[in-house]
């Protein structure tokens, strides 16, 4: 099996400085114009599109919660009909979830992961760019919909018997379940590139105990979305069998039942808070080290952490349905469980502050932002451990207190760490800082209107007020509260508004960051910035936990891959000691045509069952096209 | 950054077999999220088997022929695909091609057996839950193996053109490797579908 390198050919240990950085450049380049662009499968080029067009459906689905909360802000407002609120909290959650959330966290690993492991890009990137494309389309699809006025309305969990098409029969829960498929696919198969690429494409010497704690977050993420979202997919493949073509999944007269729904979904749903949330730990260990100016403590206690709570958060589920008559045990069994996983979270909570409080922190923006996730995420928390209790959350169950408990959870857990970390590694995706007097604004806007939003919703829950309204009578004194929460709203609103300021002004003027602004210790910040197509000129070789801080002045590199085509290293699993010069797929236009033929398959079966017929065979011959050598060098060995 | 270069891996091979080369780890993960898949699908089967007073629901088990005779098919095939596994290996192009058309041969012979098992469920996907969930595990599964044998039938025709180069040999034993899980998926459907309403 051995196949040593031609004795031709151009290898990396043969050529030095400018001239190897020109030459990689030219291998690994995106091709130019239009074309070119579509048939990118550089990691950072996908990567930034993924992290952009997350974005783009935060804003979407930022406007919608401000036209509920404009809406909600005093009562029997007008500003929004029945129908279109529906329609509108719908669409607000699905986004937020499936088309934000969930997307941005991979988005950000796409980017980063290969950097910090040092490689020169992700494992099947091709498939890399297909996922890319898939979620573009799932989610225009979804809005597209939403303009037609065919936007789902059915919430965000799309509940059976109302989303089936007896209650609902027309084509807006068609319309969230093949989203949801479009946009699990791409998450798949982000997932398995991600995994491989952690345990295969390391740098030399990266052990399984040097590996960057935001890539090892990553890798239980990744895990945890492989065996979350099939779950999602055969809930939401049923449901839409049930109706287009009659099966009879969750049809209680045929021997259905609508909580096998439930079930299906929530054994999906609640993984998925975790799988937004441990890649928010993984932004928060990385910030709280470079700014504390030390390691974080405790990184095997922060690892096992992430891996308990990968595990548990299976076990989980069944406390979103304790309302649904459980029998005891079961409900004993599952409050257990759910308030076991506060321990691993809080074990990383104080490994946190332990690492703040032995360093030197340094107060810039991406801090602040960790520090208002742990203000927030454990106010969260203890909500949560409130709402773990049977008799807890049966007063509350569907009430705003639970509104406000997830967005507690939600956005204190996930969103604050990740404007942190925009603030944090833009400078590595642009190469210029973001303006920190901005940033302060930023931070205190975000952190004050979010608890003036948010806060309220905890009493109004307690004292009655159901989620899901459109409205309400001003006799039920909820007016003043809903006033200050719609306030709030907009204090927050503005404090993204702030952040797209600060983007757009300092990709143009913000300060130069060079390759290590802020004397951080993982090996992104060992390349300039914005990297260059094939990251490391010489791939690094790893001896060290923080092998920047070890040594900042020289790098230790291996040679020998070559310089005329794409090449990466494949290490070993656990010790990442050099196994294979493996050849890294070329640009090409395959993903997205292959990707355009899934969309009318899966389009097409919401209309004709007969689409599974005709849309399947462009999508084999689109397949093989991908698959099938190009003649091009890597692929002939 | 000043680099100093402390290793040359100019001498490591191209391509490898096993848990050395990436595809298979693509293959593991694959496996692993759609083995998780069928989990879920049977977890639905047994849910709606617990809940219904009678089961099967208004028809009669499966006819049980078609079923048994893809286990014993199914089982054979290791064989042959154990074989190819080990010409592969040897990177003998004469046999892997031979190999490949016997392995994609017999997946067509179980994509026919599947259609009669199909006609044989003595169930339709819309007469209750209990069609529908078998008609969704034995459709899930079908998909698995029609995309199988669609990879071995492209994977056959590759090694008989120019591109039948080295590095293809790895990409038949992760063929070998995901036929394999193929045959694994089936034996304990095999037992839900065909068994358990006789229960």
């Amino acid at each position: 099996m051995s196949m040593a390198a031609e004795p031709n050919e151009l290898r990396d240990d043969v050529l030095n400085g400018l001239r190897l950085s020109r030459q990689l450049e030219k291998v690994w380049r995106t091709p130019s114009g239009l074309v070119g662009a579509l048939m990118s499968v550089d990691h950072k080029v996908v990567g930034r599109r993924y992290i952009l067009t997350a974005f783009a459906f935060l804003l979407l689905g930022g406007i919608l919660a401000i036209l509920m909360r404009v809406q909600l802000a005093g009562p029997e407002k007008t500003f929004l009909s029945a129908d279109k609120y529906n329609q509108i909290f719908t669409m607000h959650g699905s986004t937020m979830m499936f088309l934000f959330a969930v997307p941005v966290m991979e988005a950000f690993a796409v980017y980063l992961v290969p950097l910090m492991v040092g490689t020169r890009n992700i494992a099947f990137p091709r498939l890399n760019a297909f996922s890319y494309w898939m979620f573009l389309f799932g989610g225009c699809f979804l809005w597209i919909s939403f303009a037609l006025n065919v936007g789902p309305d059915v919430g965000w969990f799309a509940y059976v018997p109302l989303s089936s098409l007896q209650y609902t029969p027309t084509k807006r829960p068609d319309v969230w379940a093949q989203m949801i498929t479009f946009t699990e696919v791409a998450a798949l198969a982000v997932s398995v590139e991600i995994v491989v690429t952690v345990f295969k494409l390391r740098a030399p010497g990266m052990t399984l105990d040097r590996i960057p704690l935001f890539v090892w977050a990553m890798l239980v993420t990744s895990f945890l979305v492989m065996f979350a979202m099939p779950s999602v997919m055969v809930a939401s493949t049923s449901l839409i069998l049930d109706r287009l073509v009659n099966t009879r999944f969750y049809d209680s007269s045929s021997g259905g039942h609508p909580l096998l729904w439930q079930h299906l979904f929530w054994f999906f749903g609640h993984p998925e808070v975790y799988i937004i949330f441990i890649p928010g730990t993984g932004m928060v260990s990385a910030i709280l080290a470079t700014f504390a100016r030390r390691p974080v403590i405790g990184y095997p206690v922060v690892i096992l952490s992430l891996i308990a709570t990968g595990f548990l958060s299976f076990g989980l589920w069944v406390h979103h349905m304790f309302v649904t008559g459980l029998p005891q045990l079961g409900a004993g069994l599952f409050t257990a469980s759910s308030m076991l996983i506060a321990v691993p979270s809080g074990l990383q909570i104080f490994c946190w502050l332990a690492t703040l409080w032995d360093g030197r922190p340094v107060y810039r923006t991406p801090l602040l932002f960790v520090i208002g996730f742990i203000v927030i995420f454990v106010l969260g928390g203890l909500s949560g451990v409130m709402v773990a209790s049977v008799p807890i959350d049966t007063q509350v169950h569907d009430t705003y207190f639970v509104v406000a408990h997830f967005h507690y959870v939600l956005i204190g857990g996930a969103v604050f760490p990740l404007v942190g970390a925009v603030y944090y590694w833009f400078p590595k995706i642009a190469g210029r800082m973001l303006s920190e007097r901005l940033g302060r604004w930023n931070f205190w806007l975000a952190f004050i209107g979010f608890n003036v939003a948010f806060f309220p919703m905890h009493i109004l829950g307690l004292i009655g007020m159901p989620r899901r309204v459109y409205t309400y009578t001003a006799d039920m004194d909820w007016a003043h509260l809903n006033l200050l929460s719609s306030g709030g709203a907009l204090i927050f609103a503005l404090s993204f508004a702030l952040l797209l300021v600060n983007v757009i002004y300092s990709l143009r003027k913000g300060e130069l960051a060079g390759d290590n602004p802020w004397n951080a210790s993982t090996l992104e910040w060992a390349t300039s910035s914005p990297p260059p197509p094939q990251n490391f000129d010489r791939i690094p070789v790893v001896k060290h936990r923080d092998p920047l801080w070890a040594d900042n002045e020289s790098l230790p590199v291996v040679a020998g891959l070559s310089a005329e085509r794409r090449e990466v290293l494949l290490t070993s699993l656990a010790e990442a000691e050099p196994q294979i010069r493996e050849a890294s797929p070329e640009p090409s236009i395959w993903p997205l045509l292959a990707a355009i033929a899934t969309t009318v398959f899966f389009i097409g079966s919401i209309f004709t069952p007969w689409a599974v017929l005709w849309g399947t065979p462009p999508m084999a011959v689109t397949l093989i096209g991908w698959f099938w050598p190009a003649g091009s060098k890597e692929d002939e060995e | 950054m000043r680099q100093t270069i402390v290793r040359n891996v100019a001498e490591l091979p191209t391509y490898g077999y096993g848990p050395r080369s990436g595809p298979w780890w693509g293959a593991m993960g694959f496996m692993a999220l759609e083995g998780m898949g069928f989990a879920i699908a049977v977890g639905a089967y047994l849910y709606l088997y617990a809940v219904n007073p009678t089961w099967p629901i208004g028809a009669s088990p499966p006819d049980l022929w078609p079923g048994t005779a893809e286990v014993a098919l199914y089982l054979l095939s290791i064989i042959p695909n154990e074989y190819t596994n080990r010409v592969a290996h040897r990177q003998d192009l004469a046999k892997v091609r031979i190999c490949l058309v016997v392995m994609a041969a017999i997946g067509i012979a179980l994509l026919v057996l599947r259609g009669f098992e199909f006609a044989h469920l003595n169930t339709r996907w819309d007469n209750s839950a209990y069609g529908s969930i078998v008609w969704l595990i034995l459709g899930l599964h079908t998909t698995h193996l029609a995309t199988d044998v669609g990879d071995t039938v492209v994977l056959a025709v590759l090694m008989f053109t120019r591109h039948a180069k080295p590095r293809r040999f790895s990409d038949v034993t992760d063929n070998v490797f995901y036929w394999n899980f193929v045959v694994l998926a089936w034996l304990p459907l095999y037992v839900l579908l065909d068994w358990v309403p006789r229960l």
